[in-house]
Order: C-alpha cells, then structure tokens, then sequence
C-alpha cells in the first residue's frame, strides 16, 4: 500500500446483523476501510462563566478495528471524559468524532440506536455498575430490552446468554445468580458478556481491573485478550497501572491535563519514552524485577498535577518538568514526530504510525533510532 | 502532665522493635463468629522494612489494627502476643497502651481524609502529640507542627497550618498524616497502604518521604500493601497473607525469586510485567473464600494446583527451614520442582 495516511472518510462497510464473525472479517478488511475510530481536536470544557475547567483540550485519536490502545495519565486528565465523548454521552464544545467515517453527534433517532449498539463500555466498579436485583441473565440480555432486532425471541436470547456466559467463562448455572453471589472478578465478567451483548465493535474498558485483585485481574485480562482474538473487537482501554496497558495495549497515548502528551506504539512509549512527563511516570511506577530497581533511575517529580482551573501558561507540564527552560513558560510546545518504522519492515504496514511528543526539549531516544 | 516515665525503654539493638506472635482476631458479623486473624507472626527491627503482602480482605488492616490497639468494638484479639520494648502489649491497661501510641508505635492509614479530623486546622491535629505526651503549650506545639509540615514537604506551612483537611489534595492528606504518625520518634512505623488511592507520581513521591524518614530516625517500617512491586523494591522481609493466615514469610529477594507456596507463586506468575502480549497471563483460577467458609484443611486447596488427599484433611503450619524463611504448605518442596 502506497499510501501510508488513511483517506479520512473510508467507505463503512455494510453492517450485517449480528454474527460472532462480522466483526472478524471487518478486522481482516481494516486496511481498506480506514480506521475505526477518529477523534480530532475534541475539546470539553465544564462549569460557568470565570470558573470554567477544560478537560479536554484537542485530543486526537486514532484506533483501527481489533486494536487496543491504551489511555494512561493521572487522576483527572481527562481519561473518562474523553471515554464519555467516545460512547456519545458527552458532546464535545470543539472537534470531530468519526466512527467508520460518521459523526455519531450527527446522527438521529434509528440511526443513533443502531450507532450506540456498536460502542459499548465496561466500568470500573464491578460492584457498583450491576443492579443488583437482576439476575445475571437479566443483565446480560438487558440491552435487547432496546436494541430489538438484535437477538429476537425468548428462545434465541437463552441461548445468546448462555453463550456469552461460556464466552467470559461463566457457566450455564450462574445464569440465574445475583450479583451478590458472585466475586468481583465473576461479576466483571458478567460487565463484559452485556457489553459484548450487541456484538459491538469497540468497547470502552474504564479501569476495568482496578477494583480487582492481582490473582483475579489475570482472569479478566485474559478473557479481555481472548475476545479481541476471537471476535476482533476493538478496546480503547483505560488505567492507571502502567503494566497492564503495556500487556494489553497495542499503541498508547498518555495524556497531562486534557491534553494528549505523548502517543505511540506501546514498546516505543514504554522503552523509549519523548516527553519528560511519560518518562517520569515510567520511571516512578514500581517495577517487580529487581535489576529495575528504581534507586537512581526514578525521576521524582516535584508538587502535584495543577488545578484544570488554573493551567499553567506556554507547557502545561512545565511547572513539575525537570527539563523545562524559559520557552517553556511563554510558548506552547510543538508535536514532534519521529517516524517508528522498523527498517526490516518497509513493505505495506508502513501505516506510518509515528510516536508523537508535544514538547519543545523531548527526550532523545539512543542509538536504536537510526 | 509528663508520662514518659511509664514508656518501657528502647529494646538492645538486635532485639526486635515489634515482635506479634499467634495473633487472632474475631470478628462478629451478622452471620456469626468468624476468624479474620488466624495465627499471625512476624517481627521486624529498628531500620528494616517488612512487609505485610495480600489480598484486599486477607486480614492485612484488621493485623495492624490489633498491634496499635484500634480495633473496631465487632472485633476481639482472641489470641497471641504483641510485644514492643519486650513487653506484651495485649496484657497492658488500655492507659498503658494509650502511651505507647506515638513514642513507640505509631500508624498511617489506608484513608487519610477519613483519618484526619474534618473540623480542626490540621497544624492543630499534627501538634497535639506534643501537648499530650511532651506536656507542650499550644504555642509550643504549633511551633513543631510547623517544623514537621516543612520536614514532610509541605509549602508554606505557616499558612496551611491553618487550612483544614479537605483543603488539601489527596498526597499532601497522606504528607500530613505522616508527619502526625513520626511526631515522636516511634520505634515503629506501620504504614497500611499509604499510597493505595494516589497517583503514580505521588505515590513516588510520598515512598521516598518514607524511606527518608525511615533512614533518618531509624524506624522500623511494617509496610502494609498488594503491590508486588512496592514489596519487590522497598522491603527488606516480607509476609505473605492469605485467608486470615501468613502463607509464607523471608526475605523479599528470596520469596520473590523462588517462592516456596503455590499462593506466592501464582500471585508473581499473574503480574503482567513479565508477560508477553497475546500470550494468556497464567492466572490464579478462583477467587479468595469468604470468612465464613474458609476450608478446614489447607486455606488455598480451592485454589492449588497442587492440591491433595491431605491438604483437605489437614491445615499446613508455617514451617521454618534454616535460612530464614517459612511456608505453610505440605507439599512446598515439590513447587520448586513444579
Ligand atoms: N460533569 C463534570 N462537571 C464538571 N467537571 C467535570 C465533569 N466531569 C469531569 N470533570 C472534570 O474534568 C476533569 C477530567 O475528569 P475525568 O473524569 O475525565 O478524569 P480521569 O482522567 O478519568 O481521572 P481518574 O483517573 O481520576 O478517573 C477533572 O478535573 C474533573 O473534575
Ligand atoms: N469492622 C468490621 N466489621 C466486619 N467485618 C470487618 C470489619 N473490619 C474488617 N472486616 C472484615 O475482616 C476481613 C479482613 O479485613 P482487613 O483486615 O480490613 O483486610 P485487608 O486490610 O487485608 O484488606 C475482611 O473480610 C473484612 O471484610
Ligand atoms: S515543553 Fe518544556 S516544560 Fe514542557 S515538557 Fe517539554 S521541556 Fe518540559
Ligand atoms: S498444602 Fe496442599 S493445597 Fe495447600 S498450598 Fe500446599 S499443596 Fe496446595
Ligand atoms: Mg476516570
Ligand atoms: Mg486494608
């Protein structure tokens, strides 16, 4: 393929009805129907008037289909707002949002039903999300109550969620058991088979394990990696530790008060990390291998990120930056690209997918960038 | 009001500053007696980092709760020693204790909003150790209030002297909390999750500011967590909990490398950090029981890969070899084989 950028407005295929294979024949199709999702410029901004927060400050985006990117940042960067925009939830005050090339805030009535069932999300608190007064069958079959077509009749929808069940590895038997009868783990499973209801395309997975513990997060994970294989959906995967996204995720984007400071490939972002930001978080996350041991390596960041009320002028990130000079104050910083083809790779694939930083002194990476 | 007099003295120097042995805990719940402590030992000195690893509900709070003597009023220590300066804690007056909180031992909580008093300027909260043990006027205490607000990193403290809790972000709550818990000089130091709810630059941050003090005042530091790593690179020994009960105890270097119970090694075998992307992680299967039905024999035979005939009859006791470490499993040396 000679192009290496994706026409921006690919061709949507023709969305089939339901079947497990839809989705992986899309994925095999991704070269030439252009990404599956698109976000460009989204800005968000709440409150009123003087007090006035941007959570959001042009965020670009950019997922094929069966891809997982991985979203990490700190507490309030914005991570949840932008997976907001992403469902249709939020509408952003600036920007664009394509999936499979339509703007889903342009859409109405049929056709934003028939949009919705394509984005699906799985929440955080496996304990919270889940009414508890329906049994896990009821749960999972809860969206066709909307989307009708999907799955019609008692019968079809029975054997829908006894093969979602085996599909998160559940069983048959837990069909008819409440949320309080399962553990956190049991019950973000149930989360993932009702998202995976409506055959979706891409799920939204906020901090999916996080409320979960080491033994049992593995399990999830699992189950997460084992659908992408086998239905080729794709995951916008939200989360704060750092070596799960790099597990999970194929590329990854890391954001600093609204905005996207830094996005590549994962091995890239994780070995050779540009901004100093990226690198700082990178070297403050704990690492279990002890040869890793931080002593020396671990760039600790003075204070705590700013108030989005209050976003420091030229870099938003100059405040806590190590490296940050005068420029840094008065200008804001450019995005820097450098190009991650591997030199044995120069056939089709050269989707030039660049690793971006937005800083005005980003970090080299050493000799293995020729 | 002076009482340092009724404070045992400082321990030898190789004695353990904090020595908990057998300890049990009971706790009443709606469904009956349950055991939410079962046995648990460990000992740690002045200067060294010991670890108490485990799963959320494995008994790790409940643990440290009992050895400082804040128990919830559902919960009874129904066994064991906990001895500090050489002395069973567990056999003094409530006075007596209440004396020891502060000089000797001393904690920082999991919820440091909840852990603070809403209603009073935090220079206010963080002197009052000294009004009470040291007999410091007000002015007095205010004075090293603001001295220990600078020591743990805290700007301008003259002026958040004054601000209350809820003015200030989630690691300067966990700074402040902190320098309330090092206020005398402990011998002991128990940190549970200190960084649990904090952001990954913070938490590095707030680890640091541990170890410094730590360093500077020679503590000895019971570091309360789930994160293997935080085990990997801060603590000297580490405790493995599981179902109320230690699993597994030694040296962090040697658990990790080569750990001697099924538990401990599905638990490091799970951290992604190691796992190649598109390979399955090997996974625990199952999840951790329930209070109320933790099994008779072996706590983790649901769970074991290699589980057997015995393991159901019988509990494994936690059996020391030579070189410092123990594992509670009938079967520890075939794991090294497995
Ligand atoms: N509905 C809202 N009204 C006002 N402010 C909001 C709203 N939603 C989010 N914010 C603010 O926008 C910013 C980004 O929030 P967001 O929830 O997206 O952060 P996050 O990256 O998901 O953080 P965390 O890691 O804590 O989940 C925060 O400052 C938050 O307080
Ligand atoms: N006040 C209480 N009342 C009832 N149960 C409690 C109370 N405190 C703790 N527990 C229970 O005791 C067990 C151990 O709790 P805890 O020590 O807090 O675990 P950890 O700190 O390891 O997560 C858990 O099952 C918990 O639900
Ligand atoms: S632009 Fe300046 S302050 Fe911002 S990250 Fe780069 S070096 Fe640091
Ligand atoms: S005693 Fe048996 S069940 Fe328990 S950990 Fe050892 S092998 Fe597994
Ligand atoms: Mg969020
Ligand atoms: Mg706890």
């Amino acid at each position: 393929m000679p192009e290496s950028r994706m026409p921006e407005n690919g061709t949507p295929e023709s969305r089939a009805t339901a079947t497990p294979t839809r989705a992986a024949t899309a994925a095999d199709g991704a070269e030439e129907s252009g990404p599956l999702l698109e976000v460009r410029g989204v800005t968000k901004t709440f409150g009123h008037g003087r007090r006035r927060l941007t959570a959001l400050d042009g965020v670009d985006i950019r997922l094929g289909r069966g891809e997982t990117l991985g979203l990490v940042g700190e507490s309030g960067c914005g991570k949840s707002t932008l997976a907001r925009v992403l469902l249709g939830l939020e509408r952003p005050d600036a920007g664009t949002v394509r999936f499979d090339g339509t703007d889903p805030f342009a859409l109405r009535g049929k056709d934003l039903l028939a949009w919705r069932r394509r984005v699906q999300m799985v929440f955080q608190d496996p304990f919270a999300s889940l009414n508890a007064r329906m049994s896990a069958a009821d749960l999972i079959g809860e969206p066709w109550r909307t989307h009708r077509d999907v799955v019609p009749g008692a019968k079809a929808q029975d054997k829908r969620v006894r093969e979602l069940l085996s599909l998160v590895g559940l069983r048959d038997s837990d069909a008819h058991r409440y949320p309080n009868e399962f553990s956190g783990g049991q019950r973000q499973r149930i989360g993932i088979a009702r998202a995976l209801a409506l055959d979706p395309d891409l799920i939204v997975c906020d901090e999916p394990v996080s409320a979960l513990d080491l033994s049992v997060q593995a399990q999830v994970l699992n189950v997460l990696s084992e659908l992408r294989e086998r239905l080729g959906v794709a995951y916008v995967f939200i989360s704060h530790d750092l070596s799960v996204v790099r597990y999970i995720a194929d590329r990854v984007t890391v954001m600093y008060l609204g905005k996207v400071i830094e996005h590549g490939e994962t091995e890239d972002v994780f070995d050779h990390p540009r901004h100093p930001y990226t690198a700082a978080l990178m070297s403050a996350a704990p690492v279990l291998d002890a040869s890793h041991a931080t002593g020396d390596r671990e760039i600790l960041l003075q204070g705590e990120v700013p108030s989005p009320f209050d976003i420091p002028s030229g870099c938003r990130f100059r405040t806590r930056c190590p490296r940050a000079e005068d420029l840094c104050a008065t200008e804001a910083p450019p995005l820097v690209a450098r190009e991650t083809r591997d030199a044995d790779d120069s056939h089709a694939s050269s989707q030039a997918y660049s690793h971006t930083a937005l800083c005005h002194f980003p970090l080299e990476a050493e000799s293995a960038w020729a | 009001m002076t009482t340092n007099t009724a404070v045992p003295s400082p321990p030898a120097a190789d004695a353990p500053a904090l020595d908990v042995e057998g300890l049990c805990v009971d706790l009443s719940t709606p469904a009956g007696r349950v055991r939410a402590v079962d046995g648990v030992s460990f000992s740690v000195r002045r200067g060294r980092t010991l670890a108490l690893l485990g799963e959320s509900g494995c008994g790790k709070s409940m643990t440290a709760l009992s050895v400082v003597g804040l128990l919830d009023p559902a919960a009874d220590v129904t066994g064991g020693a906990v001895r500090v300066r050489g002395d069973d804690t567990l056999k003094m007056s409530p006075a007596q204790r209440r004396r020891l909180a502060g000089p000797v031992l001393s904690i920082v909580f999991q919820d440091a909003l909840t852990a603070l008093n809403p209603v009073q300027p935090v220079g206010r909260q963080i002197g009052e150790p000294f009004r009470i043990h040291r007999g410091l006027s007000r002015r007095q205490a205010h004075e090293k209030a603001i001295e220990l607000m600078t020591r743990v990193g805290i700007p301008e403290p003259r002026q958040r002297a004054r601000s209350y809790p809820h003015q200030f972000s989630g690691g300067m709550r966990q700074r402040l909390l902190i320098a309330m818990a090092v206020a005398l000089d402990p011998d002991v130091l128990i940190a549970d999750e200190p960084t649990t709810a904090l952001d990954v630059t913070v938490q590095a941050q707030i680890m640091r500011l541990l170890r410094d003090l730590q360093d500077e005042r020679e503590m000895a530091l019971v570091l309360i967590t789930h994160d293997l790593a935080v085990v990997a690179q801060r603590a000297d020994d580490v405790v493995v909990m599981y179902a109320g009960t230690v699993v597994e105890n030694g040296p962090v270097r040697d658990v990790f490398a080569d750990p001697r119970h099924p538990y401990t090694r599905g638990l490091l075998d799970s951290v992604p950090e190691h796992a190649v992307r598109g390979r399955p992680l090997p996974a625990v299967p199952g999840s951790p029981p329930e209070l109320s039905a933790v099994p008779t024999g072996c706590v983790f035979q649901d769970r074991c890969p290699l589980v057997r005939e015995r393991c159901v009859q019988e509990r494994p006791t936690l059996r020391t070899s030579g070189d410092g470490r123990s594992a509670a499993c009938h079967f520890s040396e075939e794991l090294a084989r497995a």
